[in-house]
């Protein structure tokens, strides 16, 4: 018997399964989730029916695929993750064509009971990709730049699918989940440091071809980029989103205004207020208190997360787990700058608070990964 | 199949990085939490006053604008409700249908329904939209029965203001009209109530005079609204207070008996009260109508009392300044007197003309009057003799004297351009003319004419001081709401009241003597004699030419080169209580335009029996009516009052 064998063998099966499930990352999504409909009741002005019970079915469908997806082996996922990927791809392809837009942006493909975006499918896919990719290649071969290419190219194609739609705001999501794998995955420090320098030439490349021929970005864009920097410019305009977000946040104190005393996002003035901005109306609501509760449940999902991957000698296992967290990461990060003030409106949801079912059972899915990954750890 | 050596070996480089990444993820997740204090705890007082200024609107309720009321408690300024149909698109389904059916309730053509749908389409779906204003109550009723067929359908109420005795009242009570930027340019303060649409605001006379006390204050009220601006709920309010009432000390029927005295003439006339100074009469002809101006005055009947050589719109018993004429000849006596230059019973011998440094003057008797004193004087009011008078006395006396008896003074009433009048002076002189006072000068002023200038009032005001021998001061209001205004004017004139009585003597000779000129206008029930002089006052130079062909008819004249006529007087002589000023502009002789006049409306008065105040209407405490953008509240007919 090998060593590996030995292992497979210790393997939990049927019920051991459920004793090794992550159970204290399930409480804490269920936490999260939690709060999140707390405030989508909070902000409908007390209906339940019209955002908190889509919501909790959504959740329960997503807690469903989570359990189901964690019994199975994570060598299943493997083994699927190159399917998983170009379906994935093909799907942002199909969009690309065929897809509804809300907005202007964001498209999406009506399943009837949910409308589903490729571009969210995509975010777990890369990360599937990324793992089997590393846990395949050789690990004294990751820093060659021969084999840090092909990480590369399977990261840009989904990113111009997803800048084309556009959707700027997720692109550099996928990339930055991307960066997340390779830098675990042990490229060198010197390819990170190569690439931040590119991407700062990048950014005064786009700043400085506002108003060329060969301007980089819509002008859309460079006006949320101006109103960023300086909110006040058009309070009425763009800034409205910024100004408006700032006064719900600041305005809740320490322990806020009370369940359901918020202003800002009953009466409206926060546009999105059951999406990407309802992190304002828990500050506003539960006040900083609120604010740093979530934030504290968010850095512990993360941290059972990167426990569970430090603690498995899998390498696909793990690489998905710290896939499927720092994404999960750069959704509440991006999401929570934003609100703040310190990024660029742009449209990342409040991962298992904001309103919305893709982002949701994507994320769910994920966490599925992340559990089954842990359930069928190696042990020695 | 990868030995287990290297598997570890992998993953704690995995391990490594993956601490790296859970620290920079930490150090970020820190950040936010820094970034959350700052803006929730530290900046928390800014952005909770930010989201209270978001939510919170003010609404303003128009408070009811102070009633006037007249001598006897008439009401001569008063709010008229204003009964209109507004629809709320979002209360209904279809729009055109309830109007439609609306239709056939009141009168509404076609037009109007699309004029309204087009309004309502550029307007928020909850904004109300007038359908029809001003309509009557019948109609406002008929429409509250089929309320149930017409959804969205609100009848609201608002009020304008009127004038029941557009003519009598319209110098004195003024009119409103819209909030102008002028008038807002002028205001230091401005009550934000001025820039609620359809706000109006006083623009004359004692309507724009006693603005602040007839507006009242306005109940606030502070609403929740939400981002688009929807009322979501009232919070709270602070009550208003509605204008106040005014009481006027002018008695509408002697006002009207004056008006209808003066009738087609271009006149004043002031009737007051010598001992407590109301005025019960300040009549200027001809009238408008203050109504007009409420609703938006039409150009055409804007340039016809613009243009009128009559000059409707002026008040000219306040703003009109004549030449006394010989009415001036009680100051130059009573001047003299006091200055001890002449003598009562001396005799000034009249030739009909006198040369004074050259210059020829004349005495409106061209064969002259012979030997004359003061009694007669006044009486048969000698120019010569004034002649006279004037040079012994000197301007700055007579000017002094004037003064004293109210004239060359702007009396402060609550009125539109009150004039100052003129009681010239060497000082004067020099400075506005920039020339050297003048015998001839002196002797002009004599007579009441050359610089003198002098209003119906300021007249009105001195015939009251000679008969009272008091400081008369005049009072035109009553009472402000509560507050009654207080009598001033008490004080004893400082002046011989032996002298007032010679001229007194002299003024009841003009009227009663058969040789007064006057003496037509007499008042012969007994108790009742009135006092008075004549005065006739030129509006031009009659030139040597004119005199030597004989020239100097009125009626040969165009109107506005005619003489005015004035005259002043008091009764009963034995006990004064009325003092009367009449002026007839280009009217002719004093004797014969003005006495006339002065006669019928003094008559009137001392014949009314009863001239006290009578009892005002109690001022209910209601704060006013929504504005159209406001209307919540519902037309019940308990609201009507």
């Amino acid at each position: 018997m090998t060593y590996y064998d030995k292992q497979m063998e210790d393997l939990p099966t049927g019920f051991g399964k459920v004793l090794a499930y992550n159970w204290a990352l399930t409480l804490l999504i269920i936490a999260a989730s939690s709060i999140g409909f707390l405030m989508l009741f909070s902000v409908a002005n007390g209906d339940i029916s019209r955002w908190a019970q889509p919501q909790m079915i959504r959740f329960a469908l997503g807690m469903t695929l989570m359990t189901i997806m964690a019994f199975i082996p994570i060598s299943t996922y493997r083994s699927l993750s190159l399917f998983v990927y170009l379906f994935a791809l093909g799907l942002l392809v199909v969009v690309e064509f065929f897809g509804d837009s809300s907005k202007g942006a964001q498209r999406w493909i009506d399943l009837g009971f949910m409308r589903l975006q490729p571009s969210e499918v995509m975010k777990i896919a890369l990360v599937m990709m990324l793992a089997l990719y590393y846990s395949w290649l050789d690990q004294k071969k990751v820093s060659k730049p021969q084999w840090v290419l092909p990480p590369l190219i399977l990261t840009f194609i989904p990113m111009a699918l997803v800048l084309r739609q556009p959707d700027l705001g997720t692109a550099m999501l996928l990339f930055a989940g991307a960066a997340v794998m390779m830098f675990v995955a042990g490229v060198s420090w010197w390819y990170f440091a190569t690439g931040a320098s590119a991407a700062g030439a990048l950014v005064f490349a786009v700043l400085y071809s506002k108003g060329q021929t060969w301007q980089l970005l819509k002008d859309y864009q460079y006006k949320r980029i101006a109103t960023f920097l300086d909110p006040s410019n058009d309070p009425l305009g763009a800034g409205y989103h910024i100004t408006q977000s700032k006064i719900a946040l600041g305005s809740g104190g320490i322990s806020g205004r009370g369940f359901m005393q918020g202003t800002q996002g009953r009466l409206n003035f926060l546009p999105e207020k059951h999406t990407d901005f309802i992190f304002t109306t828990l500050a506003e609501e539960f006040g900083f208190a609120g604010g740093m509760t979530l934030l504290l449940i968010y850095f512990l999902i993360v941290v059972f997360c990167v426990a569970s991957a430090m603690s498995n000698t899998n390498r696909f296992g793990a690489l998905v787990t710290l896939g499927v967290s720092a994404t999960f990461f750069f959704y509440f990060a991006v999401n929570m700058s934003m609100v703040m003030g310190l990024a660029p409106v742009v449209g990342v949801p409040l991962p298992l608070v904001s309103y919305g079912g893709s982002a949701m059972l994507v994320l769910l899915a994920g966490f599925g990964l992340v559990q089954s990954a842990h359930i069928h750890r190696p042990r020695g | 199949m990868r030995r287990p050596r290297e598997e570890k070996k992998r993953s704690k480089k995995l391990s490594r990085r993956a601490l790296i990444l859970i620290g920079g993820q930490a150090a970020f997740m820190g950040l936010l939490g820094f970034r959350m204090r700052q803006l929730g705890v530290n900046q928390s007082d800014k952005f909770r006053l930010l989201a209270e200024e978001n939510r919170i609107n003010l609404q303003l309720v128009p408070p009811t604008r102070g009633v006037i009321y007249d001598r006897k408690g008439r009401p001569v300024a008063t709010n008229v409700p204003l009964y209109r149909i507004q629809l709320v698109r979002e209360q209904t389904i279809d729009p055109a249908g309830v109007l439609h059916k609306l239709a056939e309730i009141i009168p509404l053509s076609n037009d109007d329904i699309e004029t309204v749908l087009d309004n309502m389409a550029k307007r928020r779906s909850w904004v109300p939209v007038t359908v029809v204003e001003n309509i009557t109550w019948e109609q406002v009723a008929a429409v509250a029965t089929n309320a149930p067929s017409l959804p969205g359908i609100t009848p609201t109420v608002g009020s304008y203001r009127n004038y029941p005795k557009p003519d009598a009242f319209c110098h004195i009570v003024g009119y409103v009209g819209p909030v102008s930027d002028y008038d807002l340019s002028k205001l230091e303060d401005v009550d934000p109530l001025l820039h609620l649409p359809r706000f109006q605001i006083g623009k004359n006379g004692i309507e724009a005079r006693e603005e602040l006390d007839l507006r009242g204050k306005a109940e606030i009220k502070r609403i929740e609204v939400n981002a688009v601006g929807r009322v979501m709920r009232d919070i709270d309010s602070k009550a208003g207070d509605p204008g106040k009432n005014l009481q006027l000390t002018i008695d509408e029927d002697l006002q009207n008996v004056a008006l209808e005295r003066l009738s087609e003439e271009s006149a004043a006339a002031v009737l007051m009260d010598v001992h407590s100074g109301d005025i019960l009469t300040l009549a200027s002809a001809p009238t408008f109508d203050p109504n007009k101006f409420v609703t938006g005055i039409s150009v055409a009947d804007w340039k016809d009392l613009n243009e009128n050589e009559y000059r409707p719109l002026a008040n000219k018993t306040v703003s009109g300044t004549y030449p006394p004429g010989s009415t001036y000849k009680m100051v130059v006596a009573l001047a003299a007197l006091e200055a001890g230059v002449i003598d009562p019973n001396e005799q000034v011998r009249c030739l009909g003309s006198v040369n004074i440094s050259g210059s020829r003057f004349h005495c409106w008797r061209r064969g002259g009057h012979g030997q004359v004193g003061l009694i007669r004087s006044l009486r048969e009011s000698c120019d010569v003799y004034y002649y006279e008078l004037a040079q012994r006395v000197g301007i700055d006396k007579i000017s002094e004297m004037a003064r004293k008896l109210g004239l060359g003074t702007r009396h402060d009433l609550p009125l539109s351009a009150i004039s100052e009048g003129l009681a010239p002076t060497r000082d004067w002189k020099r400075k506005v003319k920039g020339k050297d006072w003048l015998i001839g000068d002196t002797v002009n002023v004599g007579i009441g004419q050359g610089y003198t200038l002098t209003s119906p009032l300021q007249l009105a005001i001195m015939t009251a001081r000679i008969a009272a021998g008091k400081a008369v001061l005049p009072r035109i209001l009553n009472t402000i709401g509560d507050e009654l205004m207080p009598i001033k004017g008490n004080q004893t004139l400082d002046i011989n009241p032996e002298h007032l009585a010679l001229v007194r003597q002299g003024m009841f000779e003009v009227v009663n003597s058969s040789r007064g000129t006057a003496r037509g206008s007499k008042i012969r029930t007994k108790g009742m004699e009135m006092a008075g002089k004549t005065g006739t006052s030129q509006v031009r130079r009659i030139t040597k030419e004119e005199r030597a062909r004989g020239v100097s008819k009125n009626a040969d004249l165009p109107w506005n080169r005619r003489d005015h006529a004035l005259f002043v007087a008091f009764a009963p002589y034995d006990n004064p209580k009325y003092a009367l000023s009449v002026v007839v502009e280009h009217g002719g002789g004093g004797s014969r335009a003005a006495a006339p006049i002065a006669h019928d409306i003094m008559l009137a008065a001392l014949e009314r029996e009863d001239t006290g105040y009578g009892k005002l209407p109690s001022q209910k405490r209601r704060t006013g009516d929504p504005d159209e953008d406001t209307p919540r509240m519902r037309v019940k007919p308990s609201d009507r009052a």
